[in-house]
C-alpha cells in the first residue's frame, strides 16, 4: 500500500497541511503574492518620481511606500521565496521523507502569513510604517505619534519568530534526516547554502529580536534605550539593526548562489566547478557576515579605528565571493551548455551579481562611502545585488524547480521573453541610479527640483521598472497557461544531477518509494552514467526509474489545524501589543487561543493509523515533534499521543508502564 | 544513554524522534545565546549611566539575591536529578524531581518580584534612567524564561502523571532539562554582570 496522507480537499487542506512540499508551495505562493504588492508600491515611487515635482503622492504617503516596499521585499518575498524552495527541496535533496518537525514547518509558515498580513494591513489601520526599513533612531521611533511604527517593530518580531522556528527545523534536519551513507560533504550545494542561511537567521535574529523589543519599550513604556535626552544610546539601535541587517543580506542571496550552483552544472553537463570551495566560501561568508556590520555606519562617527577594521573586513568577504564566481565560471567554461531559461537566469544572476559586489567593494572605502551615503548609488548597488542577485537567482530556481513541483514544464519561448524583458528592464532601471546617486540625488526623499539633471535618468529609471512589471507578467501569463497546455515533465526533464530528479513529478506525500543510500555528491548522475576508459560519460544500461512505487508502508504525518491555530493567537496577541492599554485585551485572547492551539497540538497523535510494527523494514513515521520550544512560550513535551513504537524497546516499556501504573 | 543509542538507529532514514528534539534544543539555545548576549551587551552599555536616579551600589541587596540566585542554582540539581529517574524509566521519582525543580523556580521568581517591588520604593523604575531600563528589562526577560521553564516542567510531570510518557522519552525531560541549565547558566553570567561587577 503506498501511503496517503491528505485525506482534506480544498482550501481545509492547505490549512492544515504538514507536507513539507505544501508549506513549500503556500510559501510560494505567498512570496509571489508580496512580489505583485511591493512592485506595486514600487511603481507607484517610480511614477512619482518620473519627473521633477512629481505630486503622485503626498510626502507622507510617499515615506509609507518606501518603508512598506523595502520591507514587503525583503522579509515577504526575498526570505519566503527562498524558504519556499528550501521547504520543497531541502528534505528531497538530502534523501529525507519530510523535515524533522512537520508541524513546527506550518507553524513556521502560518506565523510568516500573518506577520505578513499584519504589516500590509498596517495600511487600513493609520498608515503603514513610514521609517524606513532600518527604523534609525531616534527620528523614526520617537517622532511619530502614530501607530505606524508599532506595526513595523511586532511585524518584524512576528516574522523573526517564524524564521527562527524554520531555521531550528531546518538545522535539525541536516543534522538528522540525510540519508543513509551521505555525508555533509556530498550535500548539494543549494542545501549547503539553506544549511548556512539557517545558521545566519538563528544568530542574527535574536539580535534584533532585542533590539525589536527596545523599540516597542521605548515607545509604549517611556524606557530610555534610544533616547538620547534621556542617556540613551541611538547609535545602540544601529549597532543592534545592523549585526542583523548584514548577515541579513547573505540570508538573501546565499540561497540564489546555491540555485545557480545548481543550475549551472546540469545545463553545462559538468560538474560543479571546486565544489568543496563553493561550499566552504559559502561557509566563510556565513561567519564573516557578522564581522562587517559597521560598514553601513560609517557615517555615524565611529572613529577611525572602527572605520579602519571594517573597512577592511568588508573587503575581505569579497574574497569567498569572488572565489564562488571564479567557480562558476569554471563551470560553464568547456561545458556542452544549453541556453535553456534557467541557465539564462543563471548567466544574467552572475553577470549582474558582480556588477552589484563591484560597486559594494566602493561602499568598503569610507572616504567613498562618506561621499555615496544615502543617495541612489546605494540604492543602485543593493538593487544590483537584491534584484540582479537574489531575484534573477530565484527566477532561475522557479523555472528549473518548475516540472518537478508542477509536472509540467514552462513555456520556453515566453520564458526567453521574460528573462530579456526584465533583464533590459532591470538595467534600465538601476543602472541609471548609480549616475543619480554620483551626481548627488539623496534617497528617501519624495521629489526633486527641475535643473538639477536628474530629470533623464530618472525617467529612465520609470520606463525601466514598468518593464520590469511587464515581465512579471509575462512570467505569470506562462504559469497560468502552462498549468493545463504545458508539456508534460516526466521525472527527470533537465537530465539532472541531484536527488529530487530521482522522483517523480511532482513529487509524492512520501518523496521516495525508497530512503536511497548515497555514497557520492550528484548522486543521481552517478546512478545513470558511469566513466569510460576516457573520462567520458556513458549512460548505464539499467539506470534506477524515478517512478517506481513504494513496496512498503509510510506513514507521514497528519494534517493539523493545531498550527495555524496557534500562529492566529500570536497575531491576535501582536495586534493588541498595538493599541495598548484597550488592545491588551485581544492580546489576552490571543494567548489563550495559541495556548488552545498549542495544547491541543501537544496532545493530538503524529500519524493517524498505527504504525504496524512488522520488523525491521517497517519505517517508523517521520515524526517529530514539534517545536515547542522554538520560540519558548510553551511547555514543552511535544507529542505524545502516538502510542506505537512501543515495542522498540520491550524492557524500558516494563517499566515505564510499571511507574506510571502505580500512580494513574 | 546505551539503551537510548539503540533507539537513535536510523529507520528507514528516520531518526529517533526524541534525539532529534534534542538536536533541535540545543540549536534553539543558540540562539538564545545570542538574545542574552544582546540584553547583556545593553546592560554593559548603560550600567554607568544613572542619570539622578540611583546607582546600583546603593540599591542592590547582595546578600539578598545571593540568597536567590543560590535557590536557583539547587534547581539545577534537583533537574539533574529528575533526568537521572526518567532515564532508569524510574517515573514516579523523575515527577517529584520536576516538580521541586519547578517550586525552586517559583522561589526564584517570587525574589525577583520582591526585588523589583523594593527597587521601585527605592526609586529605581525603567523610566529613570538607562541604568534602570537595562537592568529591568534584562532582568525580566530572565525571569519570563525562568516562568516558561517552569511551564515546561509542570508540563512534563503532568504527562508523566497522566500516564502518557513512552519508555524512550527520557530524553523529553532531558530536553526540558538542556532549557532549564541554560536558564540557570545565564543566571550566573547575569548575577555577575549586573550585581557583582560594581565599578
Amino acid at each position: 500500500m503506498s501511503a496517503t496522507t491528505h485525506e482534506a480537499r480544498g482550501l481545509w487542506a492547505w490549512v492544515t497541511t504538514t507536507d513539507h512540499k505544501r508549506i513549500g508551495i503556500l510559501y510560494g505562493g505567498s512570496a509571489m503574492t508580496f512580489f505583485i504588492v511591493g512592485g506595486v508600491e514600487a511603481l507607484i515611487i517610480r511614477l512619482q518620481l518620473a519627473v521633477p515635482d512629481g505630486a503622485v503622492v503626498s510626502a507622507d504617503a510617499y515615506n509609507q511606500l518606501f518603508t512598506m516596499h523595502a520591507t514587503t521585499m525583503v522579509f515577504l518575498v526575498l526570505m519566503p521565496a527562498a524558504a519556499a524552495f528550501t521547504n520543497y527541496f531541502l528534505p528531497i535533496l538530502i534523501g529525507a521523507r519530510d523535515v524533522a518537525f512537520p508541524r513546527l514547518n506550518a507553524l513556521s509558515y502560518w506565523i510568516f502569513f500573518f506577520g505578513g498580513l499584519f504589516l500590509t494591513m498596517s495600511f487600513f489601520l493609520g498608515g503603514a510604517p513610514d521609517g524606513g526599513w532600518t527604523g534609525y533612531a531616534p527620528l523614526a521611533q520617537q517622532v511619530t505619534e502614530t501607530v505606524r511604527m508599532d506595526y513595523w517593530a511586532l511585524g518584524l518580531q512576528i516574522l523573526g519568530v517564524a524564521s527562527v522556528m524554520a531555521s531550528i527545523n531546518f538545522i535539525t534536519t541536516v543534522f538528522v534526516m540525510r540519508a543513509p551513507g551521505m555525508s555533509l560533504m556530498q550535500m548539494p550545494v543549494f542545501a549547503w547554502m539553506a544549511f548556512v542561511v539557517a545558521f545566519l537567521l538563528l544568530f542574527s535574529l535574536p539580535i534584533v529580536a532585542v533590539g525589536l523589543f527596545q523599540v516597542y519599550l521605548d515607545r509604549n513604556l517611556g524606557t530610555l534605550f534610544f533616547d538620547a535626552f534621556g542617556g540613551g544610546d541611538p547609535i545602540l539601535w544601529q549597532h543592534l539593526f545592523w549585526l542583523f541587517g548584514h548577515p541579513e543580506v547573505y540570508v538573501l542571496i546565499l540561497p540564489a548562489m546555491g540555485i545557480v550552483s545548481e543550475v549551472l552544472p546540469t545545463f553545462s553537463r559538468k560538474p560543479l566547478f571546486g565544489r568543496a570551495f563553493v561550499i566552504f566560501s559559502g561557509i566563510a561568508i556565513g561567519f564573516m557576515g557578522f564581522g562587517v556590520w559597521a560598514h553601513h555606519m560609517f557615517t555615524a562617527g565611529l572613529g577611525p579605528v572602527a572605520e579602519a577594521t571594517f573597512a577592511i573586513t568588508t573587503m575581505f568577504i569579497a574574497v569567498p565571493t569572488g572565489v564562488k564566481i571564479f567557480n562558476w565560471l569554471g563551470t560553464i567554461w568547456g561545458g556542452s551548455i544549453r541556453f535553456a531559461t534557467p541557465m539564462l537566469f543563471a548567466l544574467g544572476f552572475i553577470a549582474m551579481f558582480v556588477i552589484g559586489g563591484l560597486s559594494g567593494v566602493t561602499h568598503s572605502v569610507v572616504p567613498a562611502d562618506t561621499q555615496q551615503h544615502d543617495t541612489y548609488y546605494v540604492v543602485a548597488h543593493f538593487h544590483y545585488v537584491l534584484f540582479g542577485g537574489a531575484v534573477l537567482g530565484l527566477f532561475a530556481g522557479l523555472y528549473y524547480w518548475w516540472p518537478k513541483i508542477t509536472g509540467r514544464l514552462l513555456d520556453e519561448r515566453l520564458g526567453k521573453w521574460n528573462f530579456w524583458v526584465m533583464f533590459i528592464g532591470f538595467n534600465m532601471t538601476f543602472g541609471p541610479m548609480h549616475v543619480l546617486g554620483l551626481n548627488g540625488m539623496p534617497r528617501r526623499t519624495y521629489t526633486y527640483p527641475r535643473g538639477l539633471g536628474f530629470e533623464f535618468w530618472n525617467l529612465m529609471a520609470t520606463v525601466g521598472a514598468f518593464l520590469i512589471a511587464f515581465s512579471v507578467a509575462i512570467f505569470l501569463w506562462n504559469a497560468i497557461r502552462t498549468r493545463t497546455r504545458g508539456e508534460i515533465a516526466g521525472a527527470d526533464p533537465w537530465d539532472g544531477r541531484t536527488l529530487e530528479w530521482a522522483t517523480p513529478s511532482p513529487t509524492p506525500a512520501y518523496n521516495f518509494a525508497e530512503i536511497p543510500h548515497v555514497e557520492t555528491e550528484d548522486a543521481w548522475w552517478h546512478a545513470k552514467y558511469t566513466e569510460n576508459d576516457e573520462g567520458h560519460a556513458v549512460a548505464r544500461s539499467n539506470p534506477p526509474d524515478p517512478e517506481a512505487e513504494p513496496t512498503t508502508d509510510i506513514h507521514l504525518p497528519s494534517p493539523s489545524y493545531y498550527p495555524a491555530l496557534a500562529a492566529f493567537g500570536l497575531f491576535l496577541i501582536m495586534l493588541g501589543l498595538v493599541y495598548p492599554p484597550l488592545g491588551l485585551v485581544l492580546s489576552g485572547a490571543g494567548v489563550g487561543v495559541t495556548l488552545w492551539g498549542l495544547f491541543g497540538w501537544s496532545l493530538e497523535p503524529l500519524t493517524k493509523e498505527e504504525l504496524p510494527v512488522a520488523g525491521s523494514q517497517s519505517p517508523a513515521s517521520p515524526d517529530a515533534d514539534d517545536g515547542e520550544d522554538a520560540e519558548g512560550t510553551e511547555d514543552d513535551k511535544g507529542d505524545e499521543g502516538d502510542e506505537q513504537t512501543d515495542e522498540e524497546d520491550a524492557e524500558n516499556t516494563d517499566d515505564g508502564d510499571e511507574g506510571d501504573g502505580g500512580e494513574s | 544513554m546505551s539503551a537510548d543509542a539503540a533507539v537513535a538507529e536510523h529507520h528507514d532514514g528516520h531518526p529517533d524522534p526524541v534525539r532529534t528534539r534534542k538536536v533541535a534544543m540545543w540549536v534553539f539555545l543558540g540562539s538564545e545565546c545570542l538574545f542574552f548576549g544582546t540584553l547583556i551587551s545593553t546592560f554593559l552599555l548603560f550600567r554607568t549611566r544613572t542619570g539622578d536616579g540611583p546607582t546600583a551600589a546603593e540599591i542592590f541587596d547582595i546578600p539578598f539575591t545571593s540568597a536567590s540566585s543560590f535557590i536557583l542554582l539547587m534547581s539545577s540539581l534537583t533537574m539533574v536529578l529528575a533526568h537521572h529517574s526518567a532515564e532508569r524509566s524510574d517515573w514516579r521519582r523523575s515527577r517529584i524531581w520536576l516538580v521541586a525543580t519547578a517550586l525552586l523556580g517559583t522561589v526564584f521568581i517570587a525574589g525577583q518580584v520582591f526585588e523589583f517591588t523594593e527597587f521601585v520604593h527605592n526609586g529605581l523604575t525603567v523610566t529613570t534612567s538607562p541604568f534602570g531600563t537595562a537592568f529591568f528589562v534584562l532582568t525580566s526577560f530572565h525571569g519570563a524564561h525562568v516562568a516558561i521553564g517552569v511551564i515546561m516542567l509542570l508540563g512534563t510531570a503532568g504527562i508523566s502523571y497522566a500516564g502518557r510518557m513512552r519508555p524512550n522519552e527520557g530524553m523529553n525531560v532531558e530536553a526540558v532539562g538542556l532549557y532549564w541549565h541554560f536558564v540557570d547558566i545565564v543566571w550566573i553570567v547575569i548575577f555577575t554582570v549586573v550585581y557583582l561587577l560594581q565599578v
